[in-house]
């Protein structure tokens, strides 16, 4: 690659963030990863960055001992090299600027990454998710709603899917008016379906209003979505934005429904703040816990102050509304931000996820998220910078909804079909553009970089080892019993998601994991079934020739099993804590103020991510 | 004097109790010497029996001739009766206010109790300081048992017997007590069998502003030191604390005198202090608004959390200079019955293993708690409600076990038991139908035969059922030393404790079900598996042509 000016340094120190331990090895740059290995020969740790998960590169100024190069990743990985010559030091900052800022999708790694996998395999992964299936499970279309054509070509509205949902006494003339009077021309459709009550989850962008302007299409358009609900006689209207922002956007030509213009609404502010508060007060949040040495104090102010767990409270709280709305009172709600594409994608799919246990469970937590995330056209390549773009776009939008999610498990540790893990690694894969999925900002833009046919799909890759994603305990009829969830936002029911925001600062977390435990103990219990049911098979007819070869098969593929199974423990499951044979030696030490402490040999996350291409 | 002096009205129909997670029950309220009863007489409503003890305040409030008493309890639960009737309600206000406020131990509970159960073991002769000794005996032969407090003259809140140095004679511990706050010279509290390093606790020395010194008391603890090595002192009070105490007599080791030790401070509060925190991070767990801000600043002002990380880091310090560091250490504070006592505690928690089974965490407690002196009486006989000034209530206990369970979540499968049991042992701190927690010292309970009249908690904790109710079901046995985070981050607040009543656990308890239920699976298929293979062999070798190739 052109832009790698030295592919190779060594004796490189990589310094913990928070302790004085260091490790010394070499530092490799390659076309997608830049790869630390320590040269400790026992426990040799290795570190794979892909470049795309850097946010940023910072060269410090010279010190006695090198040149030191700070490293911060997306995923909330911080490393901090020290390399000994400052040309070296210079050549892999300058090289890694260039890297980390693609001018072009192309350059992307979901172009050059192959897995091993056939055409048809790679085909079938993009098959996975049916969204026309989903709406058909919801029941739509049905005698109230259909599925209209107007936006085949994206003509209409350029940010939305193809296949949209609209009442069925809407018409083309006032979907056509509808649009013309929203943001982008993103007209309200329908996102979900209570069948029980037969009420509507609709989304859209804010209305052209201004201080007086009014569209009658649009007034009939929602006149439209209320008649299609027979058990209410009004529509809800969420306007998630302070009502201080909407009013502002009004001097813009843009604003909120005025409930005098549009019969049986019934209008409410709900209040989360913009994707730039969200982008400040994560950064600030990191910013609090990224200190050395922090107090429990300095800890509890910050987190206070970066506001970061208020902002996932009003997230959850909106979605809380909507969903006693539909649910209790069976109404239809409209929700609305200012273009409809991040507050109303989170509000809609943590609602669905209250409302519908199908998207509890990991193939529909995947639907949910093409769908309310993907489909509807949140700008994943502008808040997850992508490419080169404008640093005013970024924000943890995405991330923010999957914190709520995770505060969600907390609560119902039987609900979910998923661990954190599938949350983490998500959230990984969002920024590693390494799967076709997230690339792009809507539909229209995936279909134009034929995604499907030159990258693979994320969901695939996460189905075929979904064992590690699996919730120990889950619980079947969970979703009979609580069809709806009803959490607790209680400020004191939040928790600061340590695993995520620190989830490669290792000594922070607990040494020995629950989670990880129960999953190779439900293994294990796959396993012993099995084994059972075959010696049963022998002993019950004792004249069976093969018998003995069986006994001694069931032992052998019961030591196969121990092997997978530890094989398993320690090359995968190593989100949080020490894997099994680890743990033996390691967890016995110190962490943080007190000792030095080695830290075992763990790629953490990036175990789908780093392995493939080298 | 007769409790039923004290009742001004024993029964009340028609009273209406509200509590947490359970439904609404309208029955008879009885008041008896030790219990508030409230009773539907129907079999499939939960009665409620609470202790007077238990309750730490109580509120009245009228509407018309209908009053409504909010109890206050000290395991932080609150409930509400509604009472017809004002001059019932104010009768039955007054008469709890009285039966929970009784100074006199002689009318405490446990006295009165007699078990329903029967007694397996007793538990106060399951912990006794000879069997212990045997165990170090068995590792040691450097330290004995010495009697000298036998009639608690030497120190009143020693246990009669302690380990010391071989080499130390009774007369020597005589003058070093002399030297020590309350007489609380060194003694040992843990012998780490890997290196063979100890932990010693005492009382503060009396240096005085004149900087006096005890040559038996250098004599004492260089005793417990191999030749040319260093230890360790941690004094728990920062060094300003430490050096304002000698206005009042106290103080602290001076390098000249006790060259071969090294001090070191550390911060850890005042038991008032301590009580104030809790009651704090209570009313801030209790507010009712929704603002995240006003929850965090609120439970940052508590200070609960840098409590419980200071006490957490002190712990690990002692850990380290003994087991990293391979030195000798000396712990205390001013008195030495309480931050002193939660480090030496805690430090074996880390070190020992065997304190992280159910058996041995008992007899963690029993000697470093309950032998060592720490004053539950006073400490506990009031809790975070309580509107009366605190005298030297102070949760210091309770602080110890929100340390073992931070590190008990961080090792959840290092530890025997779960939490269920710290819960367990925090309401029986602040109250009890058993003696265990009665008075401050050994030589009170001596005096006032609690082992002959009052049953021991261990006698219930040990029995299979209960055991099987506090058992980990993750529990391996992990002969290692474990090293606690105490990044803030890392640090969680207890919801056992202190959200307990705010939110039903169901929740969270069926899927803690779900797990146990896992592992128990396991262990069934495995037994199962085990017993079709020797099946199996057997039909070989009764067989043998099968075992043709």
């Amino acid at each position: 690659m052109e832009h790698i000016r030295t592919p190779k340094v060594e004796q490189v120190r990589l310094l913990d963030r928070f302790s004085n331990k260091s490790a010394s090895g070499t530092l490799h740059l390659t076309a997608t990863h830049l790869i630390f290995v320590e040269s400790n020969a026992d426990a040799a740790q290795e570190i794979w960055i892909l470049h795309h998960h850097i946010g940023s590169v910072e060269k410090l100024s010279l010190t006695t001992s090198g040149c030191p190069l700070v490293i911060q990743c997306r995923n909330f990985r911080v490393v901090h090299f020290v390399v000994q010559r400052e040309r070296d030091c210079h050549d892999i900052y300058s090289s890694l600027l260039r890297l980390l800022r693609p001018v072009s999708y192309e350059e992307l790694y979901a172009f050059s990454y192959n897995p091993k996998q056939n055409e048809q395999q790679r085909e079938e992964g993009w098959q996975l998710i049916d969204l026309g299936a989903e709406f058909e499970r919801m029941g739509v279309p049905c005698d109230q709603w259909q599925l209209t054509d107007v936006n085949r070509n994206y003509k209409i509205c350029e940010t939305y899917p193809r296949d949209l949902y609209v009442p069925i006494t809407a018409s083309k003339p006032i979907i056509v008016g509808s649009s013309k009077f929203r943001s982008k021309g993103r007209f309200p459709v329908l996102t979900y379906f209570y069948q029980e009550k037969k009420a509507a989850v609709c989304r859209c962008s804010q209305p052209l209003s201004g201080f007086s302007a009014r569209c009658l299409e649009d007034e009939s358009m929602l006149q439209a979505i209320s008649k299609a609900n027979h058990n209410s006689r009004f529509v809800y209207v969420m306007d998630t934005r302070p009502k201080l922002n909407a009013m502002a956007n009004r001097a813009a030509g843009k604003g909120y429904e005025n409930e005098d213009n549009y019969s049986n609404i019934r209008f409410q502010f709900v209040g989360i703040e913009n994707i730039h508060v969200m982008r400040t007060s994560l950064q600030k949040l990191l910013e609090v816990v990224g200190t050395r040495s922090l107090s429990v104090n300095d800890y509890l102010l910050g987190l206070e102050s970066s506001g970061w767990l208020r902002h996932v409270k009003a997230v959850l709280d909106a979605a809380i509304f909507l969903t006693k709305a539909v649910t209790v009172e069976g109404a239809s709600v409209l929700v609305h931000c200012s273009d409809g594409w991040d507050r109303t994608a989170q509000v809609c799919s943590l609602g669905a996820l209250l409302m519908d246990p199908y998207y509890r469970t990991i193939n529909g937590f995947m639907v949910l998220i093409e769908k309310d995330w993907i489909s509807f056209g949140h700008k994943f390549a502008d808040r997850c910078d992508q490419l080169d773009g404008d640093p005013k776009e970024v924000s943890p939008v995405f991330t923010q909804f999957l914190e709520c999610v995770w505060q969600l498990t907390e609560q119902f540790p039987q609900a979910f079909e998923f661990n954190e893990w599938l949350l983490l690694q998500i959230h990984e894969h969002v920024h590693s553009c390494q799967y076709g999925n997230f690339l792009a900002n809507n539909q229209r833009q995936r279909e134009e970089l034929q995604l499907k046919d030159r990258t693979h799909s994320l969901w695939a890759f996460l189905l075929s080892e979904g064992q590690n994603y699996l919730n120990p305990a889950f619980c079947h009829t969970y979703a009979e019993t609580h069809p709806v969830l009803e959490p607790s936002t209680l400020p004191c029911h939040l928790k600061f998601w340590r695993n995520m925001y620190h989830q490669f600062d290792r000594s922070m977390h607990p040494r020995q994991s629950v989670l990880k435990n129960v999953l190779t103990l439900k293994e294990s219990n796959r396993q012993l079934e099995d084994t059972i049911m075959k010696l049963e098979a022998v002993t019950l007819s004792p004249s069976h020739p093969l018998s003995l070869a069986l006994l001694k098969e069931a032992q052998h593929q019961e030591e196969v099993g121990e092997e997978a199974k530890k094989c398993c423990s320690d090359t995968e499951r190593t989100v949080e804590g020490s894997s099994g044979s680890e743990r033996k030696e390691s967890y016995g030490d110190l962490q943080g103020t007190y000792g030095a402490k080695v830290e075992p040999a763990v790629v953490s996350l990036e175990f789908g991510v780093a392995r493939m291409t080298c | 004097m007769e409790f039923a002096e004290l009742i001004k009205t024993p029964r009340v129909d028609g009273v209406v109790l509200r509590r947490p997670f359970l439904p609404t029950v309208e029955g008879t309220l009885c008041l008896t010497g030790h219990h508030l009863i409230l009773s539907s007489r129907q079999d499939n409503t939960e009665e409620l029996w609470l202790l007077h003890a238990n309750i730490d305040a109580i509120e009245k409030r009228f509407v018309g001739s209908l009053g409504t008493i909010i109890v206050k309890c000290k395991d932080l639960r609150v409930i509400q009766l509604d009472i017809p009737g004002m001059e019932e309600c104010l009768n039955i206000a007054s008469s709890i206010e009285v039966l929970s406020t009784l100074d006199s131990v002689s009318l405490m509970y446990p006295l009165f109790y007699r078990p329903m159960f029967q007694v397996i073991e007793d538990g106060w002769k399951s912990f006794l300081p000879e069997d212990a000794f045997k165990d170090l005996e068995s590792m040691t032969e450097e330290w004995r048992l010495s009697d000298v407090n036998k009639d608690y003259s030497v120190c009143s809140s020693y246990p009669p017997l302690v380990a010391v140095p071989k080499d130390v004679d009774d007369d020597t511990l005589r003058k070093a007590a002399a030297f020590r706050h309350g007489g609380r010279f060194p003694v040992l509290s843990y012998y780490h069998k890997k290196n063979g390093m100890v932990m010693m606790r005492s009382g503060q020395p009396l240096t005085g502003t004149n900087g006096r010194r005890c040559k038996e008391d250098e004599k004492l603890i260089n005793a417990t030191l191999r030749a040319g090595k260093r230890g360790y002192i941690i004094d728990t009070r920062t060094v300003s604390v430490a050096q304002q105490a000698k206005a009042r007599g106290g103080g602290f080791e001076s390098e000249a005198n006790y060259p071969q030790w090294r001090r070191i401070h550390k911060a850890i509060e005042r038991s008032s202090i301590l009580q104030e925190s809790l009651i704090k991070l209570v009313e801030a767990c209790n507010d009712q608004s929704h603002s995240m801000d006003r929850w965090l600043s609120k439970l940052e002002a508590s200070n609960w959390q840098t409590h419980v990380k200071e006490i957490l880091t002190t712990a690990c310090l002692a850990a380290q200079c003994i087991d990293r560091e391979g030195a000798s250490v000396l712990v205390h504070g001013t008195e030495g019955t309480d931050s002193t006592l939660q480090v030496t505690s805690l430090a074996q928690i880390i070190l020992d293993p065997a304190c992280r089974t159910i058996q041995g965490f008992q007899a963690l407690v029993e000697r470093e708690w309950l032998q060592a002196g720490h004053p539950f009486q006073q400490r506990c006989s009031q809790s975070a409600y309580s509107n009366s000034k605190p005298r030297c209530e102070a949760p210091v206990f309770l602080l110890f076990l929100d340390c073992v369970w931070q590190i008990l979540r961080q090792f959840p499968c290092s530890f025997q038991f779960s939490q269920h049991f710290l819960v367990l042992l925090f309401e029986h701190t602040y109250a009890s139908q058993f003696g265990t927690f009665m008075g401050n010292s050994a030589s009170e309970r001596s005096k006032l035969n609690l082992s002959q009249k009052t049953v021991s908690l261990w006698s219930w904790v040990n029995r299979p059922q209960e055991v099987e109710r506090l058992s980990n079901p993750l529990y391996e046995a992990n002969c290692l030393v474990i090293w606690p985070s105490v990044a803030p981050q890392s640090l969680l607040l207890w919801e056992g404790v202190f959200l307990r009543w705010k939110r039903s656990s169901r929740c969270l308890d069926e899927a803690y079900d779900e797990m146990v239920h896992i592992i128990q699976y396991n262990k069934e298929l495995q037994n199962k598996v085990n017993n079709l293979r020797r099946q199996l062999a057997q039909l070989e070798t009764e067989e043998p042509l099968l075992q043709t190739p």
